[in-house]
């Protein structure tokens, strides 16, 4: 099997919880991510889904060092990345790139789409000249599709689908091996969020990138990913290769999520037998002891509320956290 | 079957910088009592403004109500007094809003909320109001109504917010519920919570719902007839059965299209259809059938004349001059 790109081991982001005004004492911390750990390959796209709260974003942001863990180690392409020396990781940072779920607050309103897209290229020393960089950014912008004598114009110029693409030029610029797209159509109309997938598949077959792709929309993971991990409450519960996770689902909560996503289809939907679970997730805060699971649990045990499953290998390539597996 | 909402050539205009945007351009369709009906579409086409109309919720300026007719039980709700609208708004039409995180009071807790409607609607005392509220926290199914009537929203959860609005709406049983994409700013396993007690209440209270989203996998679980707009016009009406199964407009047939489904992998590789371009912005003048710059079956007399709803089918409306399943003009 090859090399992964980028292998995460115990990663641990916790925000603390401070009281006080003046003097702020720590009182909590909020465990965003608690102990994750999973490998992503070179080429490959790996669906990361969860719902809100449930730390896909944070895992992201810390996966390329926007967060400083606080505890794990993130290994890209042989190099632990929590080690490595800011300037390093400064040089490293072009390979790693990211795109944002929201294309209205993720651009400068104040730039021009030309700057916007060119400051990889400045701020990494790529393009020697101005006309290299004005010739990269046409270049960019033709690759995403969009007119290049858009360059001198500003984002309030733009609809989302197409701001949506100057994001994406912008994260194309430095030559990136390995992208986090996070939630990156959400916020996009049904009829331009196949129009960004297709882009985003596209750029993958012809610069031979990696993905880690944020979502919470599992039909549109299953079409993009070809791995999906499934996080709840920080930490993971099942990661396996998209089919298998689909059609033989092994955890009770990604059993329940997939239950519960409608099909277009008013037949097929309403014969679906549809799982659904209790109450809501709890806060991250203060996480239920033993499986974090267990108070929506539809098969929770009695030993689910005191041990804390671990994450195992079940079959090949099918990794779950659960008791009852 | 008895029609309890109908609406006639509803035109909304809202006076811009930019110029006049046609957000809703003369749009007709009835509810029946106790069933559901869907509407889907873009953001910007329309749906919203429709709903808020039948309101007399649009912001005047810069919004205005240039045309048409709505006839709720008889009478035309553009016509009736302000104060008479004030009664029909939440006593008669309960409607629920996307973002349950701003469509609730931070200041005040949830008993007085949801209680506010029923004093100022059927005169009910304090107590009287508080006991209903408790009732209806449990029809919604939240925990510990008694105590959690005493709670502000940023107490509550996404989800629980939400049914807080639906219980907001059902105060004073209202004969039609709106809920304007309930569900969008929700996760799937509390949408789907969502769902099963809208079906649950609407089975008990026998209340007619619409129901406005962008999400057609969600739609195609709840409706009972179905309207799809693009740019301010129904460009499609059909029975939700039909119009999954026998799309007869482009633009209808392209969305379903473009979804991919939880349920299969259409195979690594295949791509999805996509719909080429974007909507338009509704302050130009278009000739012709608006959805015709990014239609695949665009004939010549598409850009020059804009197509009424044709009956195509039992039932089944669709407003274009191609049959889809032909790919030939239709001869009108």
């Amino acid at each position: 099997m090859t090399e992964p790109l980028v292998q995460v081991r115990h990663l641990k982001k916790y925000f603390p919880i401070t009281k006080g005004i003046l003097i702020q004492r720590v009182v909590g911390a909020v465990k965003a991510v608690d102990d994750v750990s999973f490998d992503i390959y070179p080429g490959e796209t790996l669906g990361l889904v969860g719902e809100s709260g449930c730390g896909k974003t944070t895992t992201g942001r810390t996966l390329i060092q926007l967060y400083k863990p606080t505890a794990g180690k993130v290994i890209f392409d042989g190099q632990d990345l929590t080690e490595i020396k800011p300037k390093t990781m400064r040089t490293l940072r072009k390979h790693l790139q990211m795109i944002f779920q929201d294309p209205y607050a993720s651009l400068n309103p104040r730039w021009t789409i030309s700057r916007i897209i060119g400051e990889p290229l400045r701020v990494h020393t790529i393009t020697q000249s101005e006309s290299a960089y004005l010739e990269r950014v046409e270049n960019l912008l033709e690759t995403v599709h969009l007119n290049a004598n858009y360059m001198n114009r500003y984002p309030h110029e733009f609809s989302g689908g197409q701001r949506q693409r100057i994001g994406i030029a912008r994260a194309l610029a430095s030559d990136p091996k390995f992208i986090v797209c996070d939630e990156p159509i959400s916020a996009l109309d049904v009829s331009i969020q196949a129009q960004i997938v297709n882009l985003l598949e596209d750029l993958q077959d012809q610069l031979g990138l990696t993905y880690l792709f944020i979502a919470h929309d599992l039909s549109m993971v299953r079409h993009i990913c070809n791995r999906v991990a499934v996080m709840y409450l920080g930490a993971m519960a099942e990661l396996a290769n998209r089919d298998d996770l689909y059609d033989d689902p092994l955890h009770p909560y990604t059993q329940a999520q997939l239950s519960a996503v409608p099909v277009p289809d008013p037949r097929v939907t309403r014969a679906r037998k549809r799982i659904i679970l209790e109450g809501d997730p709890p806060s991250p805060a203060n996480p239920p002891p033993g499986c974090r699971f267990h108070p929506r649990c539809p098969i929770a045990q009695p030993h689910c509320k005191v041990e804390p499953p671990v994450w195992r290998e079940v079959k090949p390539n099918h990794w779950v956290a659960c008791h009852e597996v | 079957m008895e029609t309890i909402l109908k609406i006639e050539n509803l035109e909304v205009k809202f006076h811009t910088l930019g110029g006049v945007v046609n957000a809703v351009n003369g749009i007709s369709y009835s509810v029946e009592a106790g069933k559901t009906l869907g509407i889907v579409g873009e953001s910007g086409c329309g749906k919203s403004v429709s709903m808020l109309s039948v309101m007399r919720l649009i912001p005047n300026p810069p919004g205005e109500i240039t045309g048409g007719r709505i006839l709720f039980k008889g009478q035309n709700l553009l016509e009736v007094s302000e104060e008479k609208m004030e009664h029909i708004r939440g006593a008669e039409i309960g409607m629920v809003f996307q973002d349950p995180m701003t469509s609730l009071n931070p200041v005040l807790t949830i008993g007085r909320q949801i209680g506010e409607a029923m004093m100022v609607h059927n005169g009910f005392s304090r107590e009287q109001a508080e006991k209903r509220t408790i009732e209806l926290l449990n029809l919604v199914g939240i925990a510990n109504p008694d105590q959690r009537i005493k709670e502000y929203p940023h107490q509550f959860s996404g989800g629980m917010r939400q049914r807080v609005g639906i219980a907001m709406a059902l105060a004073c049983e209202p004969d039609i519920l709106i809920a304007d994409e309930p569900t969008t700013a929700l996760d799937v396993t509390i949408q789907a919570q969502i769902v099963e007690l809208t079906k649950r209440l609407q089975a008990e209270l026998g209340m007619a719902v619409i129901w406005i989203t962008h999400d057609l996998g969600v739609i195609a679980d709840l409706a009972d007839r179905m309207i799809v707009m693009y740019a301010g016009y129904i460009v499609e009406e059909a029975d939700v059965f039909d119009l999954y199964e026998k799309p007869s407009h482009p633009y209808t047939l392209s969305l379903l299209r473009s979804l991919p489904r939880v349920d299969s992998s259409r195979g690594g590789g295949e791509r999805l259809a996509t719909i080429p371009g974007f909507p338009p912005d509704g302050v130009t003048i278009m000739l012709g059938c608006p959805f015709a710059p990014r239609c695949n079956f665009v004939v010549d007399r598409c850009r020059l004349e804009n197509p009424p709803l044709i009956m195509v089918n039992n039932d089944h409306k669709a407003a274009c001059w191609v049959d889809v399943n032909t790919g030939k003009e239709r001869s009108l």
